[in-house]
């Protein structure tokens, strides 16, 4: 019963808080691409990839009183700061979940900001095209965000350290 | 674009939630024709909810086409207002047509037990080796990419994705009026007339004319209510349940080598997640009502028990949960293997949830795109800082837990291990 909330729980701990609902999509999206078991199914929002079902679970462990969420005002934006709490942490001492080399995967994640998290999951949203069209895709789809040619070459760079991570 | 070609007369379907829908172009009547889309008509729009509401029969085929009919009449609204070339048009009409045609059969619970989407099944149907790629190939090489795009809605063109997938969209309006009609129940009802005529183009997606705020009011709170009468009735939530039960439990044998008594070879590819196209298009639900028939037969006693249930509506009861309290579910879980009821397959936690309308956080995640009115001054405003309607439900989820289980088998058992089962789960022996 509730693996998969025990997860993102899990995953939260671990990084001591997660900074953001958007980063928190892109770190688990990210993952699953990477090949950790992660339930939740994605689809192309408005920041590129999300999970509706991530967003319940989120909202389910909030309202359990097992996640902590604050709002904060970041300028014109608001930003939602998560942290599991002491209920939270009862709770995964009766869910055994391990990570495993999940673990450093999230903490390198982690370190980079959304905007940059925003164009490496993108990137491996439409993976299955060739370079070129790719690029265009971010481009196009992502044109507020004005990535230039050399994030996307950091973005691919950074997929390989991943993998580099992850296989260790 | 190759110039598509018209068909020498329209062709209409009768239909009772639209009255016809027509159909002009030759590219949307070969698509229609096509085996892939034909085969719609074996899955059910609403999966298990006809063991609930004995109306709800209808099939995903009978959906698709009113949303494409749907799309057809914004079309022709959006005439003269929007800058949509022919091959726009077209690409519209195509979407909405095909918007569904990865689904499989009973989709929730198939997707859920083997785990993939089928949101990956409709592209591969639009860009793999099928009829209706070969259709949509008539119109250039491009377009099945581009159809596959906008109902993916990774298409450049807003506008034309908001019309399939928005929080006011063509299939949206569709299944709740067609929904409605089938179960036989009133909420799903809103004035879809008047939404079509208040409907307009803007390059961020669709507006809505201020003066049609109040069929918009309609639209929101019927959707509320289906969602929340239908679509998430517990008996029909239970009968999910025991499917996904039984889909868990074949898969399970087949992973400890039982012998079935037939070979289920349609669902071989599904157990061991190594599915072919054709190894998924031609699995429908008539080819699983006859894998329940035969396993109802099978000699695993779970499975043979589970497809009984499911086949002669024998479902799981349910009680309330608050999942604060997850570890009696724990305790119940053992209670169940004590008893010898495996808890794997007999008890389960089902949570539901639905957001009936939310409004937009701008940087943040899990926002959706709002309801945008279109005021006298031309100016747009979200919608729920208009309507107090739409502001009192906004941005507001609301949960449920429930717990299933046999209750007739929890019954059947000796006092000594029903007593402390009926005792935590609250139930009296006359339930």
């Amino acid at each position: 019963m509730f693996r998969g909330h025990a997860k993102i729980l899990r995953l939260v701990e671990v990084l001591g808080e997660v900074t953001g609902r958007k980063k928190l999509h892109k770190m688990v999206y990210i993952a699953k691409k990477m090949h950790l078991e992660f339930d939740d199914r994605f689809e192309f929002h408005m920041y590129g990839p999300y999970s509706e079902e991530l967003s319940v679970r989120v909202d389910e462990l909030c309202g359990l009183g097992l996640l902590d969420e604050q709002k904060e005002s970041k300028g014109a934006i608001e930003v939602y700061r998560y942290t599991v709490n002491e209920a939270g942490r009862d709770f995964l001492r009766h869910h055994n979940v391990d990570l495993g080399g999940g673990e450093r995967l999230f903490k390198r994640l982690n370190e980079e900001n959304s905007r940059f998290l925003e164009l490496v999951s993108t990137i491996f949203y439409f993976d299955y095209l060739p370079y070129d069209e790719m690029k265009t895709k971010v481009f196009t789809l992502k044109s507020k965000q004005r990535y230039t040619e050399e994030e996307i070459q950091r973005g691919l760079h950074f997929i390989e350290e991943l993998r580099q991570i992850h296989i260790q | 674009m190759q110039e598509a070609e018209l068909l020498s007369e329209e062709k209409v379907f009768k239909d009772p939630v639209h009255r016809y829908v027509h159909v002009r172009e030759k590219l949307i009547w070969d698509l229609i024709n096509a085996r892939e889309f034909q085969r719609l008509r074996r899955i059910k729009q609403l999966g298990t909810s006809f063991l609930t509401f004995h109306g709800g029969e209808h099939s995903r085929f009978n959906h698709s086409l009113g949303v494409y009919e749907i799309m057809r009449r914004i079309l022709e609204t959006f005439e003269g207002r929007a800058q949509l070339s022919r091959r726009d048009k077209l690409l519209c009409l195509c979407a909405a047509l095909l918007h569904d045609v990865g689904h499989g059969p009973f989709s929730h619970s198939f997707e859920k037990v083997f785990r993939f989407n089928h949101e990956d099944w409709t592209r591969q149907i639009l860009i793999g080796d099928t009829e209706i790629n070969r259709v949509l190939r008539t119109v250039d090489d491009q377009f099945p990419q581009d159809v596959s795009e906008v109902i993916a809605k990774t298409y450049e063109n807003k506008l034309i994705v908001s019309l399939i997938s928005s929080q006011i969209d063509a299939d949206r309006m569709d299944y709740l009026l067609r929904d409605a009609y089938y179960t036989g129940v009133n909420y799903g009802n809103f004035d879809i007339e008047r939404i079509l005529r208040v409907m307009r183009p803007h390059e961020d997606g669709v507006v809505i004319k201020l003066s049609g705020m109040h069929a918009v009011e309609d639209y929101i709170m019927s959707r509320y209510q289906m969602y929340w009468q239908v679509y998430f009735h517990p008996v029909t939530r239970s009968a999910e349940v025991v499917l996904r039960k039984i889909f868990l439990r074949a898969k399970h044998l087949h992973q400890q080598d039982y012998a079935f008594s037939m070979e289920p070879k349609h669902f071989l590819p599904f157990f061991r997640e190594q599915i072919s196209l054709s190894d998924y298009l031609a699995l429908d639900e008539t080819v699983v009502f006859f894998y329940l028939h035969q396993w109802r037969e099978e000699d695993d006693e779970i499975l043979s028990d589970l497809c009984k249930r499911f086949l002669d509506r024998n479902l799981f009861k349910y009680v309330e949960l608050d999942p604060r309290k997850f570890l009696q579910v724990e305790e119940l879980r053992k209670l169940f293997a004590d008893a010898g009821i495996d808890p794997m397959y007999y008890l389960e936690v089902d949570s539901t949830s639905d957001l009936p309308y939310d409004f937009y956080r701008p940087g943040e995640e899990q926002e959706r795109i709002p309801i945008m009115l279109l005021m006298p001054s031309g100016q747009l405003l979200e919608l729920s800082r208009k309507s107090e309607i739409v502001e009192s439900i906004s941005g507001k989820r609301r949960f449920d837990y429930k717990l299933y289980f046999p209750m007739d088998a929890v019954m059947a058992l000796p006092d000594h291990l029903s007593g402390p089962i009926r005792e935590r789960l609250g139930v009296m022996q006359d339930v």
